[in-house]
């Protein structure tokens, strides 16, 4: 007896919806077993993680706080992954696009400015994001340099360049010196959807985002060219579409998409600039994007779930010292699974007995 | 059908080799159902049937590489297992690929080598392998590296192969498939030879005329099934074709008031390098195709059709523009939409993956060509009625067999697929349609509808362009006849004075009016 895997005439279109579900269910299963190594309760453990979060409203809003910015980059990513552009570097192109909507708050700290500053910081954050990505994909492009390895090291340079502003020119001179900046102007501050609340007008930014990414893959053309580009690249250029050209819009779209979501997070739940503004929001979506299939709607979910194991991570560490990297081990593991299950939408297992032999 | 006529000459004694029942399940699909075949020492054994009839499945059983679901193998009368390939050469069972399998950047030798089990030196093996070929009127030189040689060398390697270890029996999948007409004459002699020798042979073809020519017997499979065991000599080319396909083919039929108007595709003088280090530089390529023409260009493959063919679609771009003037319009600078929206159509050899993305819908394949000039695209966005009429409308036209109305392409046959891509350039109405192989592993009724199709665009006034390499698809559609050598085109032949001969000369690298061949092949 033996077990193969054989080719599916077609792809199947309920595995991929219970792909994702299976390498969640995977994923639970390895998690309760390094649980039980670390001589914790699994059940109450994996309660920590994902029930708790969604009995208050503080964590709800929290999650929808967390999965904004996780929403807006999978977005980009995924434009870039359906093209076989490989982004990895969204995490840079987050921190250069609030370091550079940042600039502006910080110039026009004090001053009478009006209400345009904060719509001013978020297009220089998206600017700024789309030049950025721009440069690992014009070294792609002009040089054929491997985008994954320019565009991850780029996001290096964007930390240390961030850490050098807070910690020298752009250091709060009354923030007991904190590397940080002083704290926004209320012009240069997302506005909160409910008062007292966590919640801030960057979620209705995500869920236009959202929609944006479900209409450009739908239903126009360049979606359409995107995708071919990634599928059949022969196909693409004998349909007249520009593999370059299309590299060069996909990381764009995505850098500047992790820029706005990068000002977006200073200038919104943190309110000032500082080091460690991202717990790895740029490289999570990477996870996101593929959990939700590349598909935005299904970056929607993808991300909420992941931002709830952000706050889940936290309570188990306030509640059972469960330290907070297993949160990173968690992420790890699901993209594992997510990547292996979807091999089962073009493929099936079969069980093969051997031939009958006539003795 | 029964057995109508019998073999040749009925053989007495047992069968060197046999199948009874030999059947092969893949899930619920039955790839060979029941197949008794009888192979008989001193004879060449065809067997023959359409893509998909099973004829791939049958000797990939015989030479050991999949085991059958039911039914068994004898082998001189005794029952036989094959656990693999090299079981199966170790009783003598030799087989030649379509596919050649051969290291590009090893020696001729070395490449021999690699496919022996044997224990001997290379010093030796070497030696026999000259002594092999010369014995045989196979010449080979044992050092030169693969990529030098020509596509006939290259066969004559795998069946130096297959020889060297002394088979029994010698199987050979479509081994003409990509030889000129000469080169076929030349393996002939050596089939013989080896038939003389007291070996069998079992020939895999879907050229008629020459299984009529060759083998003593046939046996014809059909959707799995074994059709008939016959002698090919005393049927005819039509009759075999019957029993292929199970029915009646429909004739092309050219219409008889073609109107050859004005130059709609010419080809000045191109030159272009190679994209890639083993491609084929074109070299001074020129050619006009006016309006109601067809024009057919022959060749072995790897002569410098697909470079041709990227240089016309404008895959690839010439710094020239006067190069490719398409309705008179210098074109060599334009990119393929540019081109399309000239009134060009373009049908490329690859149905999956140039042609068409495999796993996307053919709705969405049927934009991935008509964004160009159609009402498929609005203001960016995607006319997703206007694709799917498309389809509908290519389906009708072209009867397109399909599971639902917009399936992914992957899932349709190779001929329904090559119908739907043609249908989808033909509606169009372009005016100049090049197109490349056509027929390309196609089913006899499809190639039928294609043909019929690519005369009535001439007939309606487009100037078509088709590459192939099956001579007799050539002669049944065109007007006059190129021959693509070394990346040079020769001057075009009226198909009418266009005979296999003058044809195997160019397609050899001779010239035909000229005493000197520059480009002749050692032989």
């Amino acid at each position: 007896m033996q077990l193969v895997l054989e080719k599916r005439g077609e792809r199947s279109n309920t595995i991929a919806l219970v792909s994702p579900l299976i390498a969640i269910g995977l994923t639970i299963v390895t998690m309760s077993i390094l649980f039980l190594i670390l001589g914790k309760n699994p059940i109450s453990a994996l309660g920590v993680y994902f029930i708790d979060p969604l009995t208050d409203s503080y964590s709800l809003q929290e999650i929808a706080v967390k999965a904004t910015p996780l929403v807006m980059i999978a977005i980009g990513l995924s434009l870039c992954y359906l093209a076989n552009a490989w982004n990895i570097g969204a995490e840079g192109q987050f921190l250069i696009g609030a370091v550079a909507g940042s600039w502006l708050a910080v110039k026009t700290q004090g001053t009478d400015a009006g209400h345009w500053v904060l719509p001013a910081m978020l297009l220089l954050g998206a600017v700024a994001g789309a030049l950025y990505a721009l440069i690992p994909a014009i070294c792609k492009v002009r040089f054929g340099a491997s985008e994954i390895l320019t565009s991850l090291m780029l996001v290096y340079v964007a930390d240390l360049f961030l850490d050098y502003l807070v910690r020298g020119p752009w250091r709060d001179p009354a923030g007991f010196n904190f590397p940080t900046t002083a704290e926004f102007d209320p012009v240069a501050t997302v506005p909160l959807l409910v008062e007292g609340g966590r919640l801030h007008l960057g979620a209705v930014i995500a869920l236009i985002v959202v929609a944006a990414g479900a209409l450009l893959l739908g239903k126009t053309i360049k979606g359409f060219e995107i995708r071919v580009v990634g599928a059949a690249p022969r196909a693409a250029r004998f349909g007249g579409f520009n593999s370059n050209q299309l590299i060069l819009l996909t990381f764009a779209i995505s850098g500047a998409l992790a820029g706005l979501a990068g000002i977006i997070e200073v200038a919104g739940p943190v309110g000032h600039l500082q080091p460690g503004i991202s717990p790895g929001y740029g490289f999570t979506a990477i996870i996101v994007a593929f959990l939700g299939r590349l598909n935005p709607i299904g970056i929607l979910i993808a991300g909420l779930f992941l931002a709830l194991t952000f706050i889940g991570g936290e309570q188990a560490q306030i509640a059972m010292k469960i330290p907070l990297d297993v949160t990173k081990v968690f992420q790890g593991i699901l993209l594992f699974y997510v990547l292996a299950c979807d091999s089962l939408i073009l493929y099936r297992f079969r069980l093969i007995f051997p031939s009958r032999q006539v003795v | 059908m029964p057995d109508s006529t019998p073999a040749a000459q009925p053989p007495a004694g047992t069968p060197l080799l046999q199948t009874v029942g030999l059947t092969k399940r893949y899930g619920n699909f039955l790839a060979n159902e029941k197949i008794d075949i009888d192979i008989w020492p001193q004879q060449i054994h065809a067997l023959l049937g359409e893509n998909g009839a099973g004829k791939s499945t049958l000797v990939k059983t015989i030479y050991g590489l999949i085991q059958p679901s039911e039914g068994e193998m004898r082998w001189r009368g005794e029952k036989m297992v094959l656990s693999g390939p090299s079981e199966a050469r170790g009783r003598g069972i030799g087989m030649v690929f379509q596919h050649f399998s051969l290291f590009d950047n090893l020696t001729v030798a070395e490449n021999v080598a690699l496919g022996l089990d044997g224990k001997e030196s290379f010093k030796d093996m070497s030696a026999r392998l000259e002594q092999v070929s010369n014995v045989y009127g196979l010449p080979l030189d044992p050092k030169r590296e693969v990529w030098q040689l020509s596509v006939g060398e290259r066969q004559r390697i795998e069946i130096v192969r297959a020889l060297m270890q002394d088979p029994k029996f010698l199987i050979l999948d479509e081994p003409t498939a990509v030889l000129t007409p000469q080169e076929a004459d030349q393996l002939f002699t050596v089939l013989n030879r080896l038939k003389s020798e007291g070996r069998a042979i079992l020939y895999i073809s879907h050229k008629l005329e020459e299984v009529k020519r060759l083998c003593d017997t046939a046996t014809i499979l059909r959707g799995g099934k074994k059709v008939s065991t016959c002698n090919p000599k005393a049927e005819t080319a039509a009759s075999l074709a019957r029993m292929m396909v199970g029915s009646e083919i429909k004739q092309v039929k050219a219409a008889a008031n073609r109107r050859i108007t004005v130059p709609r595709l010419v080809v000045n003088d191109l030159n272009l390098a190679p994209d890639d280090p083993h491609g084929t530089r074109l070299e001074h390529i020129s050619l006009e195709l006016k309006g109601g023409e067809i024009l057919g260009i022959a060749g072995v493959a790897g002569n410098g059709q697909d470079e041709l063919f990227a240089a016309l679609s404008g895959e690839r771009l010439s710094q020239d523009p006067g190069t490719v003037v398409i309705e008179g319009i210098a074109a060599g600078h334009l990119s393929i939409t540019q081109r399309r929206k000239l009134g060009a159509a373009f049908v490329p050899e690859e149905r999956l993956g140039h042609g068409t993305a495999p796993r996307m819908k053919l709705s969405e394949n049927a934009l991935l060509t008509g964004h160009a000039a159609s009402g498929m695209v609005q203001h960016g966005f995607v006319n997703t009625a206007a694709t799917l009429k498309t389809v509908d409308r290519a389906t009708e036209t072209f009867d397109v067999r399909k599971a639902k109305r917009d399936p992914e392409a992957a899932s349709l046959s190779g001929g329904n697929l090559q119908k739907f891509i043609v249908g989808r350039e033909i509606l169009r109405n372009p005016a100049v349609l090049v197109v490349s192989q056509p027929t390309w592993g196609v089913d006899a009724g499809a190639a039928a509808v294609i043909r019929q199709a690519l005369l009535d665009l001439a007939t309606a006034g487009a100037a078509v362009l088709v590459t192939s390499q099956d001579l007799d698809e050539l002669a049944e559609i065109t007007d006059r006849i190129a021959v693509m050598f070394h990346g040079r085109l020769s001057e075009p032949l009226a198909t009418a004075d266009a005979s296999r001969e003058k044809l195997g000369l160019l397609m050899g690298g001779s010239s035909l009016d000229q005493k000197e061949a520059p480009h002749a092949v050692s032989a």
